[in-house]
């Protein structure tokens, strides 16, 4: 069995609730960097543990906290980012919905290391039974002592308030999210200036996704040191990953960083293989913004080494043959999936959720949207996927947010690896609307060769 | 003239405090999902600048925001909401099909509300639970691995709640 450190006692009955959760060792990190570390110490902890941001970008969070503005008399905050809206996505609510005290507490040390005073959960509003759960965790904590003034006679107070979205996958994008916090639109901002410098109420504001936070507790009791030494390299320590689709096993699985693909995808303690005897034909690793792999570059990188779990062999080969761990939405296709259907689905999805600020988002995601909605229901042209081509490339890089480079490359990478079926869709539009396509040479090598 | 009851407006008290002195602009999406379900289950003009007022703030502002999420309806809706998700991994596990058997049950389209103004047909994107798919959401919880049997039976269970809180 792999080390787990998140998800290592969620087997417990009652875990949810503060005594089991105490009773099991919980809120022993706050007692410890309350009691013998500086906020400077827990940073500088975070550092070593090479820990990086759980939320997609995977940015080095203890380099992201020290990057905060801290002027005197200006209050600072940290805003825990629970809006998971990325398809394929579904990690942060199962940490929150059954071991809530663990984000509770991993809140409260990085609110005591970022010195903010007043930390919010901004979390997405259709979860709404789980804003009942940590609300009911934050008053368990406050009741106990671990919230209020003066925590632990140590000086620092510290509230944690829920804030409830009400549907915009763009609120997941940090200044989106800062804006929606203040009672506006998630129009994502011009950056600079950056949130560490003028954030929330244009104060130095942290953003931080839920795992991130809960996985400093764990970090500040084993110490950064050995936190690093899990995983591969700069992929350090465990990754909650949410593997859905076509799979045996759908769910949410704590790996350590240095499993590979095959391993993740077959053995019956993940996902357990693809269901129904069914064959791989793709897979998208890391969230729907993430480049769709075919079965024959998922396990094996172009160069015919093993891919691995780690954000460094899921992008080896880059945008070409590659792909990336991005939030750790791991979905699964199997040979009787549609790409041409799928990729319509992300476009529509990235159309849906455009803020609209950016003309290339906002018209390119209703263009891809309406080319591949002819392509799927059997009115498309070959020269519609060229089109596509164009379109995509004229979004890409030329937003304000990434939320245009998230809608181009899905649809980018399903041509530059899947142009066959398009093409057929396209000249088969009436046997397209009765069967799928099927595997042609993507076959699963691993399957095919038993 | 609608008006919050004191309960409520003690509640929206609470959630004001959660935010710095001057910023209960914050506390609007809050506000504005307690308004409609209080008022209807969807926000009308009426409604939207009732909540400006509490809030203190310009009715456009209220718009604004209103408008730009998905979860605040603009039109009066029914009674229960299926807001079923339609994205790819949910299509993996069958969500077409899913949505073609709710269509025909209830006899209604997407964004459509049935006769009675029982049920509202709504297609969704991802709502986050992609490995329990197909699922759709129905008030503040989750239905999950949904089959035919189980559409039958969360309509009848409406149905009955519908009929017992009459
Ligand atoms: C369109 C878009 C949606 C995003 N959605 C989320 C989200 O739902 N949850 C999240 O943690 N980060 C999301 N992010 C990333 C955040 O902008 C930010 O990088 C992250 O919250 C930082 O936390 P981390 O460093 O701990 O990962 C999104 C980014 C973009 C561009
Ligand atoms: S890229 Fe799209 S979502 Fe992002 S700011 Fe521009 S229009 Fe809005
Ligand atoms: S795709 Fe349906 S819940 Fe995520």
């Amino acid at each position: 069995m792999a080390r787990k450190l998140l998800l290592d006692k969620i087997g417990i009955e009652g875990i949810r609730y503060y005594d089991v959760y105490r009773k099991n060792g919980g809120y022993a990190s706050v007692e410890k960097v309350l009691k013998t570390m500086s906020p400077d110490d827990v940073t500088k902890e975070v550092k070593k543990s090479g820990l990086r941001g759980r939320g997609g970008a995977g940015f080095p969070t203890g380099l992201k906290w020290s990057f905060l503005a801290k002027p005197a008399g200006v209050p600072r905050y940290l805003v825990c980012n629970a809006d998971e809206s990325e398809p394929g996505t579904f990690k942060d609510r199962f940490l929150m919905e059954f071991i809530p005290h663990l984000l509770i507490e991993g809140l409260i040390v990085s609110s005591y290391a970022t010195g903010s005073n007043r930390t919010y959960i901004y979390i997405r509003g259709e979860f709404g039974w789980i804003v009942e759960i940590l609300e009911q965790a934050i008053a368990e904590a406050n009741n106990n002592g671990w919230l209020g003034k003066n925590i632990l006679g140590s000086g620092f107070d510290c509230e944690i308030f829920v804030h409830p979205g009400a549907g915009a996958y763009i609120c997941g994008e940090e200044t989106a999210l800062l804006e929606s916090l203040e009672g506006k639109r998630g129009n994502p901002r011009i950056k600079p200036p950056f949130p560490a410098v003028k954030g929330l109420y244009g104060c130095p504001t942290v953003v931080n996704n839920v795992e991130t936070l809960a996985t400093v507790v764990p970090i500040i009791s084993m110490g950064g040191d050995e936190y690093a030494k899990i995983g591969i390299g700069k992929s350090a320590g465990t990754k909650l990953i949410s593997a859905c689709g076509n799979i045996n096993k759908p769910g949410v699985y704590e790996i350590e960083m240095n499993i590979s693909v095959e391993e993740f995808l077959y053995s019956d303690e993940y996902c357990g293989g693809i269901a129904n005897g069914k064959r791989l034909k793709a897979c998208v690793p890391g969230g729907s913004s993430v480049p769709i792999l075919p079965a024959n570059l998922l396990l094996k990188t172009a160069k015919g080494e093993t891919r691995m779990m780690t954000y460094e062999s899921l992008s080896d080969g880059g945008f070409q043959t590659g792909s990336m761990l991005g939030s750790g939405g791991f979905i699964v296709y199997d040979e009787d999936q549609c790409i041409v259907r799928n990729t319509y689905s992300f476009a529509r999805f990235y159309r849906h959720e455009s803020c609209g600020q950016c003309s290339p988002c906002r018209e390119g995601t209703l263009w891809l949207t309406k080319i591949l909605y002819d392509i799927e229901y059997g009115k498309g042209k070959m020269k519609d996927i060229d089109l596509l081509w164009h379109v995509q490339g004229n979004i890409e890089g030329n937003t304000i947010c990434p939320l245009g480079d998230a809608a181009a490359w899905p649809v980018a990478a399903a041509i530059r690896h899947f142009r066959d079926e398009f093409e057929w869709h396209i000249t088969n539009p009436e046997e397209a609307q009765r069967r799928n396509y099927g595997l042609a040479h993507y076959a699963d090598t691993l399957q095919a060769e038993v | 003239m609608i008006k919050f009851s004191e309960q409520k407006l003690k509640e929206i008290e609470q959630i004001i405090s959660h935010y710095p002195e001057g910023k209960q602009k914050s506390a609007l999406l809050p506000v504005l999902h307690i308004a409609q379900q209080e008022f209807g289950g969807w926000l009308s003009v009426e409604t939207m600048d009732y909540v400006a007022t509490v809030l203190n703030l310009l009715p456009i502002e209220v718009y604004e925001v209103a408008t730009f999420y998905s979860m605040y309806n603009l039109k009066p809706v029914g009674r229960y909401i299926f807001e079923v998700c339609q994205t790819g991994p949910c299509i993996t596990k069958g969500s077409d099909n899913i949505i073609k058997y709710i269509e025909e049950k209830l006899g209604i389209k997407p964004g459509e509300t049935t006769a009675d103004g029982l049920f509202t047909l709504k297609t969704v994107e991802c709502l986050g639970a992609c490995g329990y798919a197909p699922m759709m959401q129905l008030g503040k919880s989750y239905r999950e691995h949904l089959t035919k049997e189980k559409v039958n039976a969360i309509i009848e269970e409406c149905r009955m709640n519908a009929e017992k809180n009459n």
